[in-house]
This record gives structure tokens, sequence and C-alpha cells, in this order.
């Protein structure tokens, strides 16, 4: 199915192009033909772009749902995206001429930011009820884009800035792809060797621990994969929401609720 | 010989302690059980001797080593706890509940070896779950569920075995049946058995050893004979009981609230 969706991808959209030419700018590019061109800088980096996003966002969607035993945990809904994009907006406004490398790290710190928030309110008594963490994300989350369009309105940076609140793909790059896209990867084969640890997380940290194994670090590990997947993927596309919240439950409706399989058919209906 | 101490091990807030400078011993090879009125600690008890719980202050010993200072993966080598009914935060099917059980003895990221899958599959025997492996737990009834996380604890094949109130929510029928399991786990295999109870005539059938809490103090420990007494239990329970000997083991006939207590409200 994935590779069903990324040769469509590829093919179909306001000049439609044959598989063959595809195929050709694969193997044997050239700069001079006017749809290789397009398939190659325009189209590839979207494609290829929105699947590693889609995976990420799914993955961080399954971490964060394992990690704080709530099945409505997103990155957006929790406002780690939005998080992320604070930050961002604060780096448009001050560094403007920042590449993808400088933007990642401003989008990661805004996610981090925003995780931590979030995770100090579920340690709390009340925060240990799923409505309250996702009531208190979707209000951090508010704040958080409030505070961003404010900066942008104040600095006049709206038309730049509306693309990140909305997200989509068409931005896209081949720098920015390069710049984010190995964080991504890296972020991605991580999940996909917690899973197992997540998987262990289901028996609650007690018997965790009476098993001979500490959450603390599969928590941490988790929390660091999130906020790169997230940070990452809102820096590239913005705020993509439902991704994050939906892949998992669709993957458990197919495979049943163990963590092991959860995550790699995640990642793969994300990517698609 | 005791293959677990506790030296004056209190557990909780200066404020408020559940357990309170406790000393107690669980010998080897025996079946312990602790008994008490909710809220003496037991459970407390329970979770501090499988190092889930770190006391405030004292050691707990194992064969007399310091707890805290062994190695967790060897401990859970050791030791399995299994805690008051185990929660999922999503479904499993039998098998891969007590496919945990073999965590203690793998690596991370490496498949099930021949050995775990014999232990899993001996450990779904014995507690006669065979033919439900892939069912789901939320399919299955209490008995079936609360046998499901037993055999948990028993593929972690461990020496000592630490149960929190293995019966509760269950059936005279599985109540006898778990207890006839532990019983046979015991003797059979020689393994150590520390659990708590509420039933105190299934604590005097099936123990060896009772300690008896109260206030998260020690309360009385000993042979069954010891401490079920008429006096022990007025004590203990605030019940006068009516005591019959049956099999050599005292059994509560009946009981009634005893009125004879100092603090009568």
């Amino acid at each position: 199915m994935l590779g069903i969706t990324l040769v469509l991808g590829i093919c179909l959209g306001a000049a439609t192009v044959p598989l063959q030419t595809v195929w050709q700018t694969l193997v044997d590019y050239h700069a001079s033909s006017l749809t290789q061109a397009i398939v190659h800088t325009i189209r590839l980096p979207r494609v290829l772009g929105a699947a590693l996003i889609g995976a990420s966002l799914a993955g961080s969607g399954v971490i964060m749902q394992d990690l704080t035993h709530n099945p409505l945990a997103d990155s957006g809904l929790l406002g780690i995206n939005a998080g992320a994009g604070l930050l961002l907006t604060v780096s448009f406004i001050f560094f403007p001429k920042m590449g993808p490398g400088g933007t990642a790290l401003f989008s990661f710190t805004g996610a981090l930011f925003a995780a931590l928030l979030v995770v100090a309110i579920s340690r709390t008594k009340k925060g240990s009820q799923t409505t309250t963490v996702v009531l208190a994300g979707m209000a951090i989350s508010s704040c958080l884009v409030a505070l961003s369009e404010g900066l942008a309105l104040v600095m006049q940076l709206k038309q730049d800035l509306a693309f990140w609140h909305f997200g989509g793909v068409a931005a896209i790059n081949w720098a920015q792809l390069s710049g984010l896209g190995p964080w991504l990867v890296c972020g991605l084969l991580i999940s996909l060797l917690l899973a197992p640890q997540l998987h262990l997380l289901q028996l609650g940290d007690e018997l965790v621990l009476s098993l001979g194994r500490k959450t603390g670090w599969i928590r941490l590990i988790g929390f660091g994969c999130v906020v790169i997947l997230a940070g990452a993927s809102v820096a590239l596309v913005g705020s993509v929401g439902f991704i994050g919240l939906m892949i998992p439950h669709i993957a458990r409706f197919l495979v049943g609720p163990d963590t092991r399989k959860v995550m790699p058919i995640s990642l793969l209906l994300g990517a698609s | 010989m005791s293959i677990l101490k506790t030296e004056q091990v209190s557990v909780g807030y200066q404020q408020h302690l559940i357990l309170k400078a406790l000393s107690i011993q669980i010998p080897k090879g025996q079946i312990t059980t602790l008994i008490g009125p909710n809220g003496s600690g037991k459970s407390t008890l329970i979770r501090t001797i499988a190092r889930l719980l770190k006391p405030a202050s004292g050691t707990v010993l194992f064969n007399g080593q310091n707890l805290a200072e062994q190695n967790s993966k060897a401990l859970a080598q050791s030791m399995a706890v299994l805690p008051q009914t185990g929660e999922l935060m999503s479904d499993l099917t039998v098998t891969d509940l007590v496919a945990f059980g073999r965590i203690p003895y793998r690596k991370p990221l490496m498949p099930l070896s021949a050995n775990d899958q014999r232990k899993i599959d001996w450990a779904i025997e014995r507690t006669g779950l065979v033919g439900f492996e892939n069912r789901f737990i939320s399919t299955l009834s209490g008995g079936q569920r609360q046998r499901a996380w037993i055999a948990m604890a028993l593929a972690q094949d461990t020496e000592i075995l630490i149960l929190d109130e293995p019966t509760t929510y269950l059936d005279l029928t599985h109540q006898l049946e778990i207890m006839l399991l532990i019983q046979d786990l015991n003797q059979n295999e020689g393994r150590t058995i520390i659990m708590a109870l509420h039933d105190l005539n299934h604590a005097a059938r099936f123990s060896d050893q009772l300690i008896a809490l109260k206030d998260g103090q020690l309360q009385v420990s000993g042979s069954v004979q010891e401490v079920m007494t008429q006096t022990n239990l007025r004590q203990i329970f605030n019940i006068d009981a009516t005591l019959v000997e049956h099999d050599g083991r005292p059994l509560i006939l009946t009981y009634d609230r005893w009125n004879g207590a100092e603090t009568d409200e």
C-alpha cells in the first residue's frame, strides 16, 4: 500500500507524469526535461517527506499513547506541535535567514518545552486522569498557537507563518529534507526498537520493576523520540493533526493491541 | 533458615509510617502467610520485600545480603511478585501475558528461546489454562484471569513466589484451586511462598508460618497453632472466634464482634 501511494503521489498532480518518466528520473536524471524536473525537484521531496512525516507522527502517537497510558494522546492534541510552532515563529522573527538545521533546533526546543509541560501535568494527582491530560494539552496547545499567532501579527509575519498553522507538504524541498530527514529516520528507527519495551509498559511500572527492568529509561527514550519526531515534522510541514491520534487506533484495530505489532503497522499506515 | 528478612524496616513518610520498625523472617521452602485487618500494612510489606518499595529506614535482607544493593534483573530470576490483581493498560492474549514472565531471562530485542517457550507452556499447563492460550485476557472469567496472572509469575521460574491476596474476587472452587496449586508448588517443587490472605481458614490450612500485622507493626508470628488463638484473634481483628480443630489445624467455626476491647468505641 505504501508503495502504491508513493507512486500515485509522484505521478498524479497538476501535470500528470507517466510512470516511465518517474523511473527514468530515478535512475537517470536529466534536469533539462521539464517533467523530470517536476518529479525531481517538487514531487519526490514532497512525497518522501510526506511519507516520513506521516510515519513520524503515527510513531510519536503510538509512543505517547503507551507512555501516558492514554488512548487520546497525540502530539497535536497535547500541544507538542504547538510548542514547536511557537519557537519556529520566534526563530523566523529573530533569525529569518536560518537554515533547516537551525530551525530544527528551535522546533525541538519548542516540542521539548511543551512535552515537559504535559509531563508535569500528568505527574500531578488530577493529571493521571485521561480527560485532564487531554484538556490541559488542548489548553496548552491553544495558548501556544495564540502566542505564536500574536507574535506573527505584531511582527507582520502573518503571511509566511500561516502555512505553519494549517500544515502542508507544499514547501518541502530537498534542502529541508536532507536537513531534517535524518532526524526523522533516526527517530523512526528508535521507535521501532523501542516497541517491545513500550509493550512491556502495559504491565504498569511496578510489575515491570518486579521483572527486573527499569521504566525510567524507556520513558526517557520514548520522550526523546516524541520530541524529535514531532519537532522535525512540525519544522517540515507545520502542525498536522489527527494522524498521530488516529493511525495507532487503526493499527490496533488491524493487528490487536500489541505494541510490537502496532508500531511497525502504524509507521507504514502513517507513511501511506 | 530464613531466605528473606526485614530488620527494623519502616516504610512511608515521617508523619505517616505504614510499616513501623518491622522485623520479620521468612523461612526458606515454607509457606508464610501475612494476615491482618485492612490497612494493616500487608500489601506494603509484600511490596517492600519484593523491592517495589524502598524502606525509609531499616534493611531487607535476601540470602543475608541487602536487597537494595542487588541487581534487579538477578533478583527477578529469584523472586516473582504478583501485586493485588494486576491490571493491563490494553488487552493481551494469555500467552503474551505469560511471556512477560520470561523478561528477566531475555536480552532486549531477542526472541523467545526454546527454554522460554517451555517454561511458558509449563506455566500455562500448571494453571489449567491449556486451550486458552490465544484468548484475550478481557474475555476470561475472573478465575481464569487470576490464573493467567499467576501463570505469568510462574513462568518467571523463581525460588520465591510472592502473592498479594491471590484469591480475591474468586468463588470458593477457584479459591481452593489456587490454594492447592500454591501448596503443590511448595511441597513438590520446594518453592518458598509468601502471601497475604484475608481468609483465615485458608491461611490456617495451607501455611507453615503466619505473620500477623496490625497498624504496621508485628502483632505476633509463628506456627499456625501459635498464632491462630482466640486471644490473638481478639487482639488482631477485634473478633471473638469459635475455634475448633480440623486435621490438626485450627479452624474458625464462626466469629463475632469482640466487646472486651479496651478502646471500644
